[in-house]
């Protein structure tokens, strides 16, 4: 589960990791009014107006509808125009971001609506850096990252100057030790007041990563200011989903109009589903068989419209409910149903199927592959049922008619 | 001979719900001597399991089954009172890490985990208690193990398992399924089949799988199914160019993943431009596996590549 950027500094920030004062505003009256109380706490006259959306690439991102504004604006005229300026800026860019569409790298094409915006305060940079905490799967222990390239996509940084970064691994049994945290701080050049600020850092995000159970924490960039602080100037958090039933605090920022809305219902159901760009509806159990049927209509020349693993106990009603949320994409041309029954019993499948097909009708050709336990029972549940249903002998044959049906 | 579990092997189940109930009767049916269950308030009671056999488990036995399962308040007396060296763990996801721990700290050699959804944090905790001790442990998240007509550890079902020479390791459940019911109906069979799971932290991974099916002398061949993220697969290539003496043909799924979406399961996503398929195809193929082109195949690559 993904938060926004706000929402991960006011965590970061109570866990005592420091962090540029800042304001989230949803409407252009909120942004301008946080304005005047930044300016009059820093005494720092520069404001950043930023787009909160579930994507990165927000700063070299711009809007559909104003292709002349970044997702990230900083203001400068509060230095010479004093607040009122900072103010009048302001009010200019909340109008144009608000409701409008962000592009970014991360976002595809199509964007994303914003509809908050993070006003920060400015800070003074002296250099930017880069630090994440992640799983590494070879080890099965979470590590550290960072990097003296700040502002760079730490994907290009591995690619162009691994060397840049710097990887340490965390036991679990321990926690990130004090030795850890200086090599890190030594490595990054932190020095002074930046060092001690820089250790303490450390072992901060690493306690609140670990506290948390984040996916992902990444700070991009971390940055050491002219007064030797160090602070995130950005926040990236993504927390495991496995382990939400232990944070319901964290539960409470999900933002669902961030999420696909029938990625959400199927989650309702207990099912898994991914919309793709395709035109062949998949219906599978286990989510290997699920990717695989994917790959096999690919392969067969046809694209798949999604992603769908029903799980291994599904019931009737959730085979009806997985048949809704694929017909209800106008881009099918036709359902291909791959079932190989362990546990879940092609009986039940085939009921489910038939059950749902009499519910939602039927306007595009359906594929039904059976394998498994009740198989003979299964298929002769569709048999007698009546429906224009196609029975297929494995994948690949299932994957071959659905495709040419569809055409 | 076999990997991991034979017809001696005695197993416990933890976590006697309705899931675990359930597949200790189907491996009660199967032939797998279910020797004690661990509830820890349920102690000194029976569970009874009563039935008709699974004839395609192992051979020899009387149509009927009636069998006591004896309950334990913790690991350390199940394994006391019953000698069992693995067991099950049908734990739910909150609760399954500490009942990994637990058969650990009891010294049970063998366990297999079959709970989905077990956060990664407490599993690489799990994972670093179990470093140094004398114990395998297989998941979470898979299917299970078989060793076809002697014993069934999980939740696959029993009848598309035939004995052969095939070891067989899978990160996916019904994909496992479809590749073992190919080795079935092609003739090879299987010597034993390993569901490593779809978690990104995992007991059990492919270059463990495949030096236990190297040493068996009853494995001719290996097939082993992955799938995107994570570099298990990219690992295995290396072992096999350096170790494997034995014919070894593979699938991957995933080719049609789009980047950064986890495909259901929850070690499934390619990140960063990594553990896309197109590369972990590339690497297997390289290090002399026969791949299959589709899952429809994998029987078929199997085939050539013990044709070799």
């Amino acid at each position: 589960m993904k938060i926004h950027e706000y929402q991960a500094k006011a965590l970061m920030a109570a866990g005592g990791i420091p962090v540029p004062a800042g304001t989230v505003a949803r409407t252009v009256d909120e942004a301008v009014a946080a304005v005047r109380p930044l300016i009059e706490s820093s005494g720092n006259p520069v404001v950043v107006v930023k787009s909160q959306i579930h994507a990165g690439g927000r700063g070299k991102g711009h809007f559909v509808e104003h292709p002349d504004v970044s997702g990230v604006n900083v203001v400068l005229d509060g230095i010479e125009g004093g607040i009122p300026a900072a103010e009048a800026k302001v009010r200019e860019y909340a109008t144009a971001m608000l409701g409008s569409t962000l592009v970014t790298i991360q976002t595809g094409p199509e964007g994303k609506v914003v509809s908050r915006l993070y006003i920060e305060g400015g800070i003074d940079i002296a250099t930017e850096l880069y630090l994440s905490v992640l799983l590494d799967r070879s080890t099965s222990h979470n590590i550290i990252m960072a990097s003296t390239e700040g502002g760079t996509e730490i994907e290009v940084v591995a690619d162009e100057t691994p060397e840049k970064i710097l990887r340490t691994e965390i036991d679990p049994a321990f926690g990130l030790l004090d030795f850890q945290a200086r090599n890190i701080a030594y490595g990054l050049g932190f020095e002074g007041d930046a060092f001690r600020n820089g250790v303490r850092f450390m072992k901060a995000i690493t306690e609140l990563a670990m506290d948390l159970d984040t996916d992902l924490l990444e700070i991009n960039p971390l940055v050491v200011t002219t007064d030797g602080q160090v602070m995130a100037l950005d926040g990236k958090m993504a927390f495991e989903a496995n382990a939400l039933f232990r944070h319901p605090e964290l539960v409470e920022l999900r933002d669902e109009t961030e999420e696909d809305p029938a990625e959400a219902e199927a989650k309702e159901y207990g099912l898994s589903f991914i919309s793709l760009d395709g035109t062949i509806g998949c219906m599978v159990n286990g989510a290997g068989l699920a990717m695989a049927t994917m790959d096999i209509i690919n392969y067969v020349g046809g694209e798949p419209a999604n992603f769908l693993d029903v799980g291994g106990g599904a019931e009737k009603d959730q085979i009806v409910e997985a048949f809704k949320l694929i017909t209800a994409d106008p881009k099918v041309k036709g359902i291909f149903v791959n079932i190989f029954g362990g546990i879940m019993r092609c009986d039940i499948i085939a009921e489910g199927v038939v059950a749902a097909v009499k519910e939602v009708g039927l306007e595009v050709p359906l594929v039904v592959r059976l394998e498994g336990t009740n198989v003979e029972l299964g298929k002769q549940i569709i048999d007698e049922s009546g429906l224009n249903v196609v029975s297929a002998e494995d994948m690949k044959d299932g994957a071959t008619k659905i495709v040419e049906l569809a055409r | 001979m076999s990997v991991l579990i034979d017809r001696n092997t005695k197993v416990l189940v933890q976590g006697m719900g309705k899931t675990g109930r359930f597949h200790t009767d189907k491996a009660i049916a199967y032939g797998t001597q279910m020797v004690g269950a661990v509830h820890p308030s349920r102690a000194g009671q029976v569970e009874v399991f009563t039935g008709e056999t699974d004839p395609s488990g192992v051979p020899n036995r009387p149509p009927m089954y009636d069998v006591e399962v004896p309950i334990f308040r913790s690991v350390a007396e199940a394994v006391a009172g019953t000698q069992a060296t693995a067991t099950v763990v049908y734990v739910p996801p909150p609760f399954a890490a500490d009942a990994i721990m637990e058969a650990a700290d009891a010294g049970v050699e063998l366990i297999v985990a079959v709970t989905e959804g077990v956060p990664v944090s407490d599993m690489v905790l799990a994972k670093r208690y179990l470093e140094g001790r004398n114990v395998r442990l297989v998941g979470p998240n898979c299917p299970g193990v078989i060793t076809p007509q002697q014993c069934k550890i999980g939740i696959m079902p029993g009848y598309i398992h035939t004995p052969g020479k095939i070891g067989v390791v899978s990160r996916s459940g019904t994909l496992t399924y479809e590749a073992v019911h190919q080795l079935t109906l092609n003739g090879l069979g299987q010597t034993t089949a390993i569901g490593i799971g779809g978690d990104p932290v995992n007991g059990t991974n492919f270059v463990d799988c495949l030096t236990m099916f190297n040493d068996d002398p009853e494995t001719n061949g290996v097939l082993m199914i992955g799938e995107i993220g994570g570099n298990a697969e990219e690992e295995a290539a290396e072992w096999i160019t350096a170790n494997m003496t034995k014919p070894v043909a593979g699938f991957i799924a995933g080719t049609t993943a789009p980047p950064g979406k986890r495909m259901g399961h929850a070690g499934a996503i390619i990140s960063g431009g990594m553990g896309t398929a197109e590369a972990k195809i590339a690497v297997l193929t390289e290090a002399g596996v026969v791949m299959a082109p589709t899952p429809t195949d994998m029987g078929s690559a199997m085939l050539k590549a013990m044709q070799r």
